[in-house]
């Protein structure tokens, strides 16, 4: 990645998490309509939330909860957003770091709704600063993508076999994979930030008492920790920071 | 109030909440950080929640855990061979969708 960073650059990158996006939103729209959810309910999710965990986690709140909906209801749907979406505040954080000169108020209000896991991994896997244009490009098509994924899955999803369905739903994590593994590839440093945060994960997942844990905290405090040993015993010089 | 509307309001509520959870960093942390334990951390932050997210998730991403190992194990294999994003997950869907077709 080592042309400049312009708005067709952003649509060129932004397009393999399309189609990743594309599979899996497919997914959410056929699973969450299936559940009882209306298929224009879904769409309008997708189309507002851009996020994969919340709306799975929204969605079946909204489901269960469609006989009866108080005030309980609206604060369950909050603490659950705040609980699993958490780690884009951390992304934010970072991404904010990496931004050039030229965003104006305006560019930040607008981009901030496109930062996701993937687009946030590719936004700042860029050696150079990010450009406002190529960050919109990179929205762009991961937004269509999604919207438009879940408009299909829900409408056509009964059409699909649930062969392909279940065979889509992995696209996303091997997206994960494509992410990391040339990172640490690169950087071993980062091997074993990803190693460790791995390790905890599996140990969240498969060790009673500790997986209690709900999922999108268990993320964060591995991810916390993996990264905190990391930075203590293998610290980034600022400009390395900067060009990686 | 309609059922669906109630749905809407829900579906909106979920949407602020998200989009603030992005939007108050953006806002508030405009300046360099120069701290470098905090610079170290953020740089190896994303790759460990990505890290975290997908393992173990992935091994129960389709119907059974066989075909599941395999489409993991053909993404780490391209990944390995620095194939790009949609080629790795391209390759390991249809490695799954293959293992089904076999087991089922």
């Amino acid at each position: 990645m080592t042309n400049a960073l312009t708005y067709k650059k952003g649509i060129k990158d932004g397009l393999p998490i399309c189609f990743g996006y594309f599979a899996v939103s497919f997914a959410f729209g056929v699973s969450v309509v299936g559940q009882g959810l209306p298929a224009l309910i879904a769409v309008l999710m997708s189309a507002t939330n851009l996020t994969s965990a919340g709306q799975f986690a929204g969605a079946k709140v909204i489901i269960e909860a469609s006989v009866l909906v108080g005030f309980g209801t609206f604060l369950q749907i909050i603490l659950t957003q705040l609980v699993i979406n958490a780690r884009y505040f951390l992304m934010s954080i970072t991404l904010a770091q990496k931004l050039d000169s030229k965003w104006t108020l305006l560019d930040r209000l607008l981009c901030s709704f496109g930062i996701t896991d993937e687009i946030f991994a590719v936004a700042v896997s860029n050696k150079s600063p990010v450009n406002r244009k190529y960050m919109f490009g990179l929205i762009l098509t991961p937004f269509i993508g999604w919207t438009l994924g879940t408009l299909c899955g829900a409408y056509a999803g009964d059409i699909l076999p649930d062969i392909i369905t279940e065979s889509l739903t992995i696209a996303l994590y091997a997206m994960f994979i494509a992410i990391i593994i040339p990172a640490g590839i690169q950087d071993k440093r980062v091997f074993v930030v990803i190693a460790i945060s791995v390790a905890l994960s599996c140990a969240f997942y498969f060790i009673p008492f500790l997986n209690g844990v709900a999922e999108g905290i268990a993320y964060i405090i591995c991810a916390l920790v993996a990264s905190v040993i990391g930075a203590i015993f293998f610290p980034v010089k600022q400009k390395e920071a900067l060009d990686e | 109030m309609s059922k669906e509307l109630c749905m809407v309001l829900l579906v909106l509520t979920m949407a602020i909440i998200t989009y603030l959870i992005r939007l108050l960093p953006m806002l508030v942390f405009r300046k360099k950080i120069k701290n470098q334990f905090i610079n170290s951390l953020l740089y190896y932050l994303p790759y460990a929640v990505l890290s975290a997210m997908t393992f173990p998730f992935i091994l129960y991403s389709s119907g059974h855990l066989v075909s599941a190992i395999i489409g993991t194990a053909v993404a780490l294999t391209a990944s390995f061979c620095k194939r790009s994003l949609v080629t790795v997950a391209i390759l390991a869907c249809l490695a799954v969708l293959g293992a089904e077709l076999v087991i089922v």
